[in-house]
């Protein structure tokens, strides 16, 4: 066993259970925890398949930004923990089922996909930030302009929203 | 013994060594600020165990680890204990990508001094400050109390407002260097073209967003005392409150070297190939010239603590928003026209 199965052994398992934990921890805060330790895994999983960019991008988008409004609005909030006992409603056995199926759906796809398939030298440069920006600034340009436009619209209107709010 | 674990060693001994010399480097920041700020209000400071008090880091670890561990009533324990061991987690781990020095020969092996030399050192860099602020919201949350709650509250809104203005004021270094590799960036620092010359807008934004990263004053509002007790930490005690005074002491430690690295040539000392010294003269004077610049803004830190005092919540955000932010935009756009006419006319 080399030492890449294993790093990926250890943080696969991390990042299953804390999925798992994430749902089914009562208190709101604590599942937040669980799905940062679980992004954190998955950054690990992407430094694996040498993507170095994606990873940290990973990191600081989902773990540095996304994460912490998420926990200042559960704090905001103050949800109460949610102390009724579980019953097996119809709602979440059909949510149990379609977990399970789409699981089923991803797992097979991807072991057959990728079954006995090594890495090639092109896959290994795709997620360097230099290959990424050149192809997003050459081959998608258009792509790009038009996500920065929309997101400029979005901080306009986002503006617009809190300043009718104040005055 | 096969040549990857070789590697290992040479990298763990590299870990530990870098992470002892910081751990005792916070001991003494916390003696330097008592020091420094006594010098400057005309005090003496702690100057009686060992000569001239210089054991007095010893005595204070002692103290905090014999005292009693209190944790509030109704806090979420769990969390409690989590939130000072992410604070120095981060604190700690963040100096691994920054490099040293440069290569140094040792029984014929080529060592670089940087634990880690990845091609987005300046990314992890960012990344890593940006969960710092983990730690201090869940401490507030987690203490159950007015006062940490608002102090954690107050700290996320600083640190996300500041953190914009830290990346777009790094961004300019990206673009000279085209690269996020920071033994480049340090390599291109040469001579006198430290980046704090060509890029001066960006050095200042660079610096007030880490004042305001590491809380410290004029930004410390996360701990305003006068307001807010203690702030995120007025519910830890004992070995908990020891772990985030290390943070904190960790963290300006880190952000000095990092603006080291960045903006003040890192290890370089300007024309010291041209003295003709030996080789390992050379890399031993790389490496204390970076531990002296480290130390020097570590110093810098004290000194406007004790300067410069507290600004009012809507001043630091309209600082953040309304000053930081246009001052990085502008070098950013600015460092973009000169390079474009730079290459053009070559």
């Amino acid at each position: 066993m080399n030492i890449e199965t294993i790093i990926f052994l250890v943080f696969g398992i991390t990042a299953v259970v804390s999925a798992v934990l994430m749902v089914t921890r009562k208190n709101p805060i604590i599942s937040a925890i669980f799905l940062i330790l679980n992004f954190f895994t998955v950054a690990v999983i992407y430094l694996l398949l040498k993507a170095q960019f994606i990873a940290i991008i990973q990191v600081l988008v989902y773990m540095g930004a996304i994460m912490v409004l998420f926990l200042f609005v559960i704090m905001l909030l103050n949800l109460k923990e949610n102390k009724k006992p579980s019953e097996y409603s119809f709602k979440k056995i059909t949510a149990i089922l379609i977990s399970i199926l789409l699981a089923l759906l991803l797992g097979t796809s991807v072991y057959f996909g990728f079954q006995g398939k090594q890495m090639n030298e092109v896959a290994e440069k795709i997620g360097t930030a230099e290959s990424l920006g050149r192809t997003l600034f050459t081959t998608y340009s258009f792509h790009v302009l038009a996500a920065g436009m929309l997101l400029l619209a979005a901080i306009v209107g986002a503006v617009m929203l809190a300043k009718k709010k104040f005055e | 013994m096969p040549d990857w674990s070789i590697d290992i060693i040479i990298t763990l001994i590299k870990i530990v060594v870098v992470e002892l010399v910081l751990l005792t480097g916070v001991a003494y920041t916390v003696y330097a600020e008592r020091r420094v700020s006594a010098f400057i209000q005309h005090r003496y400071g702690p100057n009686r165990v060992g000569y001239q008090g210089l054991l007095q880091p010893l005595a204070d670890v002692f103290k905090l680890i014999m005292k009693e561990d209190i944790v509030p009533e109704r806090a979420n324990k769990f969390v409690h204990s989590l939130a000072p061991a992410i604070s120095l987690f981060v604190a700690l781990s963040t100096f691994a990508v920054i490099p040293f020095g440069d290569k140094i020969l040792i029984a014929g092996k080529e060592i670089k001094l940087q634990i880690a030399d990845v091609n987005i050192g300046v990314l992890y860099i960012l990344a890593l400050l940006s969960l710092g602020v983990y730690g201090i919201t869940l401490s507030g949350w987690s203490s159950n109390s007015k006062y940490s709650l608002l102090g954690g509250l107050r700290s996320s809104a600083q640190m996300i407002s500041y953190e914009l203005s830290m990346g777009l004021a790094v961004l300019g270094l990206i673009l000279i260097n085209s690269s996020f590799r920071l033994d480049t960036i340090v390599m291109n620092q040469y001579g006198w073209k430290w980046n704090i010359i060509l890029q001066p807008i960006g050095f200042i934004t660079f610096l007030v967003a880490s004042f305001a990263e590491t809380n410290r004053t004029p930004f410390d509002l996360p701990e305003a005392e006068q307001e807010l007790v203690g702030g995120y930490h007025t519910e830890y005690s004992s070995t908990k409150f020891a772990l985030f005074f290390m943070a904190e002491y960790a963290a300006v430690i880190v952000s000095s070297a990092i603006i080291t690295t960045l903006y003040l040539g890192g290890w370089q000392f300007p024309y010291l190939q041209t003295f003709g010294l030996p080789d390992m003269a050379v890399s031993i004077i790389q490496v204390l010239t970076f531990c002296g610049k480290t130390a020097f803004m570590v110093f810098f830190f004290i000194w406007v603590r004790w300067t410069i005092p507290r600004f009012r919540y809507d001043q630091l955000m309209n600082i953040g928003w309304k000053v930081m932010l246009p001052a990085a935009l502008t070098n950013l756009i600015l460092t973009a026209i000169v390079i474009t006419i730079i290459k053009l006319n070559s």
